[in-house]
């Protein structure tokens, strides 16, 4: 009789299982709304409830490509607003090629409007991705890279920051439930002139926690980790050698300013950096790159 | 009687379990990308059987890893699109135009074109007249064919078929 309470209990749970893993999700969105709305538990707090429970992507998962998207143009426009472009069309194709090349092997290679790269005129060292897939790498930044690898390690950190969707992680919780109230109200109809005003208002909003947090603020150390576990991956893939990250980030710590406001401000220091990758076994040892990628990436960034 | 329960249980089990199986087979889905490519081949060096448009509907018809082969709905073609490049939700291209019939919940339709859109974009554009976006549409206007990628990978020694996707 024990034996058979017991497997009733299995196919019960195993039934569970089957159904319960979305619905969770849903129930533990609403309920750390309501608690945050009746002043019960913090947003902090309700963001970890959810952290838990992985709602936090359901929530963000109401938003469509199309709309992350068009958060990233402007994200990304405002990214131009403080660093110039570098208008160099060999520089800019060759990032492409590589980037695009390197995105197809991440766990998102689909966007709305595809993976874009761009080298922005600058001595800083800094790198920005938008949600929508723009990616900004600064020419101090490819000048730590001595290797068409140690480049594909840092543009696979920046795509790895899309694929978990670290920008619209940044975007404060209030907005995205306020634009997604708006929507939900509207249903199909089409906008009024006083929605869009307020949906205005909510984008603004986003790309100022997005842009802040990327250019200010910068991301939790953990994300940053996370970005650059992604990239051992991507390069692993590619076929790229795994060990171009570290060595790439060897460079940085030589050539990092303390203090300024690039990478030394938004990011964990090179070295913390290296030790994380070996803690987390990602860690290799740096190879030679084959003559022929030599050949082209002096070719494509040699004058930079 | 614990028997009969057991059986009743194992049985419903068994066929929720089969559903899922007849669910996938028929899945129709949507391409939630701007320029969705139809290919040849599970992978994004494959030739491009078709362009699919945002919100063109497809019937899943294999699979493969993170690959789906897929035919139009009209039965035109047939090709391979990475998952990330659907959604089972169905996308209404304009507000208001629906052919969605009452069974299909709200959480079911992606509304193209609503929420954080072109319009949107415009009018943050008109509070925000410091921001250029010239380069953005400059960098985005950059295309690399399966071709180029196809002989980069091989002229650099890289690896072929590696593909991504959500393990």
């Amino acid at each position: 009789m024990n034996k058979l309470i017991w497997r009733q209990s299995l196919i019960f749970v195993l039934l569970l299982s089957f159904l319960g893993c979305a619905a969770v999700e849903t129930v533990t969105t609403v309920a750390t709304d309501v608690a945050v709305h009746t002043g019960k538990i913090s947003r902090q707090q309700a963001d970890s409830i959810r952290k838990g429970t992985a709602a936090v992507s359901k929530s963000l998962e109401d938003f469509t490509p199309e709309q992350e998207y068009y958060i990233g143009r402007s994200v990304g426009a405002v990214v131009l607003n403080k660093y110039q472009p570098l208008a160099n069309t060999k520089v800019n194709s060759y990032l492409n090629l590589l980037g695009q090349t390197l995105a197809q092997a991440s766990d998102m290679p689909e966007l709305f409007g595809g993976y874009h790269f761009l080298a922005l005129d600058s001595d800083d060292i800094n790198a920005f991705a938008t949600p929508g897939g723009h990616i900004f790498i600064t020419r101090g930044l490819i000048r730590c890279c001595r290797t068409e690898d140690a480049l594909a390690a840092v543009l696979a950190h920046e795509i790895g920051h899309i694929q978990l969707r670290h920008g619209m992680r940044a975007i404060e919780k209030a907005r995205i439930t306020e634009a997604l109230t708006i929507l939900a109200q509207e249903g199909a109809k089409s906008f009024g002139s006083q929605a869009i005003s307020q949906l205005t208002q909510a984008f603004g909003g986003a790309i100022a926690d997005i842009t802040n947090t990327m250019i200010n603020s910068g991301y939790s150390r953990a994300y940053e980790y996370q970005a650059d576990a992604a990239a051992v991956v991507i390069l692993q893939r590619t076929g790229y050698n795994p060990g171009a990250l570290s060595e790439m980030l060897h460079v940085m710590a030589k050539q990092i300013k303390p203090g300024g406001t690039d990478f030394a401000k938004t990011h964990p220091s090179p070295q913390n950096r290296i030790a994380e990758l070996q803690a987390a076994g990602k860690s290799f040892a740096v190879s030679q790159t084959p003559a022929i990628r030599k050949e082209r990436f002096v070719k494509a960034i040699g004058q930079l | 009687m614990y028997h009969c329960r057991l059986i009743m249980i194992s049985l419903s089990l068994l066929s929720l379990l089969l559903l899922n199986t007849v669910g996938e087979a028929q899945q129709v889905m949507s391409i939630q990308v701007r320029e969705g490519q139809l290919r040849t081949t599970p992978s994004h060096l494959g030739k491009f059987v078709a362009r699919l448009s945002y919100g063109d509907r497809v019937t899943v018809i294999a699979g493969q890893g993170a690959w789906k082969k897929v035919s139009l709905t009209d039965g035109k073609y047939q090709g391979w699109v990475h998952e990330t490049a659907l959604t089972s939700k169905r996308i209404i291209l304009k507000a208001g135009q629906s052919d969605v019939g009452t069974s299909v919940s709200r959480d079911e339709i992606a509304l193209a074109g609503k929420g954080f859109n072109e319009e949107v974009e415009a009018q943050y554009r008109k509070n925000n007249i410091n921001i250029d976006y010239n380069w953005i549409n400059k960098m985005e206007a950059i295309k690399v064919s399966p071709e180029q990628m196809e002989n980069f990978i091989r002229t650099g020694q890289l690896a072929q078929g590696l593909e991504g996707g959500k393990p």
